[in-house]
């Protein structure tokens, strides 16, 4: 804590309490408690009952909610292997370009807005631009899972790139160096040396891409074929027919399973961390 | 790659290097021989090359004219990897998520030595650094003196003909970098035929470890010379301050004595013509107190305690000498008139041309 006085961290807390409780915590407590509820009219939830998540785990919605993962697993792994081979790329040439050459400097630049453009452009445009991009010949993808797997990989890749880039700014380049005066290979270096250092780093990549895959919904919607059916586009459909408190019950199951998987990954990350 | 016992080939030469980043040139023009079996420090103040020089011969800067030799083959174009080099750098580099053993094994792996050598070589490096009892630990279990043993086991594993050692004393305290020095040292008499360029801007070490020296200061080699040439015979005055730093005083020239601010001292004169400028180089420790020989006369300006010495600073003829004499029981007031003197065998005379601009 870097307050000090009695009185600054009572402050803190205060407004911590306050101010951010209400605005992070309450939402997602409010949806929790939707998800049970059978009425809400007043100002809390009545008729508690545990129907909605019977049937959000069965038939269509239990499918719904293998296809987010099987599509968050597809993207993230795709975005992982794009995203860190961009970076290691971008990263050789402003390296290489350090010292006298402008051109591969610029070529590092370009890979940079290159990366970052699907974050900057809104995702419906994404979503727009694959569908109209894979509708026509020569390559058809209109109504596959594969189309979906694709735009989210698309979208998620921006962020496995740049935490990918960060770390390896981070990494010292003695390792490198020293592997290399020991007479290792660049691709050895890589694979014994660089990877398994970056491996914290690539693991926290990849659960932010997972993450951001299992909530996407507006590139989705422009794409999903009917027998591909991710479960955030569930939940748009029950809220949008009136069925709120089903939609809730399906957040809370997108919810626990995505902070499953992130806990799953976030302790093959401690594991990886050697300091 | 060779895999067997014999070591790779040693010896290194700069032949007029310059590496150069954009328009400021951190090296220029250097060239040095450093023979199979010697050890060469290179001295010099940060900012005056050395490391870069170092950096040539790793092959992790690329110089812009020059060509740079290894066991008298042009390495100038090889990538770091195909030069068989051993290299310690200051803060050890070893791989974090790799024990010990694994560590020194990395480079036997990465060069493909036959799998049934490596035990037995990781061993002999574990062995020659005092490090066997550690194989199984990782890095960060380890203390910093106990991290450079490794780091030079691993660069001896694969038996370079070449060692490269940056700085690699400087993170460590006094106690362990003066425990580390002899243990390099030891190691160099057991490997007689490896080359090793000592990056350093310690002069103790320099003096220390070195078969010779090259003293560099802002991108040039500025002397080189055996420790004892550029100690008791120093050919500039860049050099005779960084290796012992020497009091340096301007002085005219006669016949067999100089003039310093109109007093007359006897030194040895040949090679400087008589009636132009030079400078007069003298070690702190080689000026006494009271009068001998050769006496200056001037004011105590500081007197530093330093246990076993006291370090005197005067001021003569408006020229700061320092004066390091065996611990005294009543130190000279500040501002008292002091007689100061040394032996005329004991300084040398540097010509204005020779010494730094």
């Amino acid at each position: 804590m870097l307050v000090h006085s009695r009185k600054g961290k009572w402050a803190t807390w205060t407004v911590f309490f306050v101010l951010f409780l209400p605005l992070f915590a309450l939402p997602l407590l409010v949806i929790v408690a939707a998800s049970f509820a059978g009425h809400w009219s007043g100002a809390f939830p009545s008729d508690l009952t545990a129907e909605h998540y019977s049937a959000a785990t069965r038939g269509e919605s239990l499918q719904a909610l293998t296809t987010s993962l099987l599509t968050a697993l597809g993207a993230s792994l795709i975005a992982l292997a794009a995203g860190t081979w961009a970076a290691l790329a971008a990263a050789a040439l402003k390296r290489r370009g350090e010292g006298t050459s402008r051109l591969s400097r610029g070529c590092g630049r370009i890979l940079d807005a290159l990366f970052i453009m699907p974050v900057a452009v809104p995702s419906v445009v994404v979503g727009l631009a694959v569908l109209v991009a894979f509708s026509k010949p020569p390559v058809i993808l209109n109504g596959t899972s594969t189309i979906v797997v694709l735009a989210h990989a698309i979208l998620v890749t921006a962020f496995a790139y740049q935490s990918v880039s960060a770390a390896i700014l981070r990494l010292d380049p003695a390792y490198e160096q020293a592997a290399a005066s020991l007479g290792a290979r660049p691709a050895y270096v890589l694979w014994r040396v660089k990877l398994p250092l970056l491996l914290p780093s690539l693991t926290a990549a990849a659960g932010l891409c997972f993450a951001l895959s299992m909530g996407e919904l507006s590139a989705t919607m422009m794409l999903y074929p009917p027998d591909w059916t991710p479960l955030p586009v569930r939940i748009y459909a029950a809220t949008d027919r009136g069925a709120t408190f089903t939609g809730a019950a399906l957040a809370v199951v997108l919810m626990g399973a995505t902070l499953l998987v992130l806990f799953a990954v976030s302790r093959i990350r401690t594991r990886a961390s050697y300091r | 790659m060779s895999s067997g016992i014999r070591t790779m080939d040693s010896g290194i030469r700069f032949d007029s290097v310059s590496v150069a980043y954009g328009k400021s040139v951190v090296l220029d023009s250097l060239d040095l021989t450093v023979e199979p079996g010697e050890v060469m420090a290179l001295l010099g103040p940060s900012g005056s090359g050395k490391t870069t020089a170092l950096r040539a011969v790793a092959g992790f800067v690329r110089p812009v004219s020059g060509r740079v030799f290894i066991g008298g083959r042009d390495v100038t174009a090889l990538p770091p990897h195909r030069r068989g080099i051993g290299m310690v750098v200051q803060q050890y580099a070893l791989f974090p998520h790799l024990r010990v053993e694994e560590n020194v094994a990395f480079g036997l792996k990465a060069r493909k030595t036959a799998r049934a050598d490596i035990p037995g070589r990781v061993a002999d490096a574990l062995e020659m650094t005092g490090m066997a009892a550690y194989a199984k630990r990782y890095p960060r279990e380890l203390s910093g003196g106990q991290q450079q043993r490794v780091a030079i086991a691993r660069a001896l594993a694969i038996r370079p003909g070449v060692l490269l050692l940056d700085e690699p004393l400087s993170a460590l305290d006094a106690q362990l970098r003066s425990g580390m020095l002899a243990e390099l040292a030891r190691l160099h008499r057991e490997l007689p035929d490896v080359s090793i360029l000592y990056v350093t801007h310690d002069q103790v070490e320099a003096l220390t470890l070195a078969d010779r020296i090259a003293v560099m200061d802002r991108a040039r080699l500025r002397d080189c010379g055996t420790p004892q040439e550029l100690y008791r015979a120093p050919r500039t005055a860049f050099t005779a301050s960084f290796v012992g730093n020497a009091n340096l005083l301007p002085v005219s020239v006669g016949v067999g004595s100089v003039s310093l601010g109109g007093a007359e001292v006897k030194v040895d004169t040949s090679g400087v013509a008589a009636g132009v400028s030079a400078t007069l180089c003298v070690r702190p420790h080689l000026v006494g107190l009271g009068p001998g020989p050769n006496s200056l006369s001037g004011t105590v300006t500081e007197v530093q305690w330093r246990g076993a010495t006291h370090r005197v600073l005067a001021s003569v003829a408006g020229h700061s000498v320092k004066a390091d004499v065996r611990e005294l029981r009543e130190p000279p007031a500040l501002g008292s008139a002091v007689t100061l003197h040394f032996a005329p065998e004991d300084a040398v005379l540097l010509a204005a041309g020779v010494s730094d601009e």
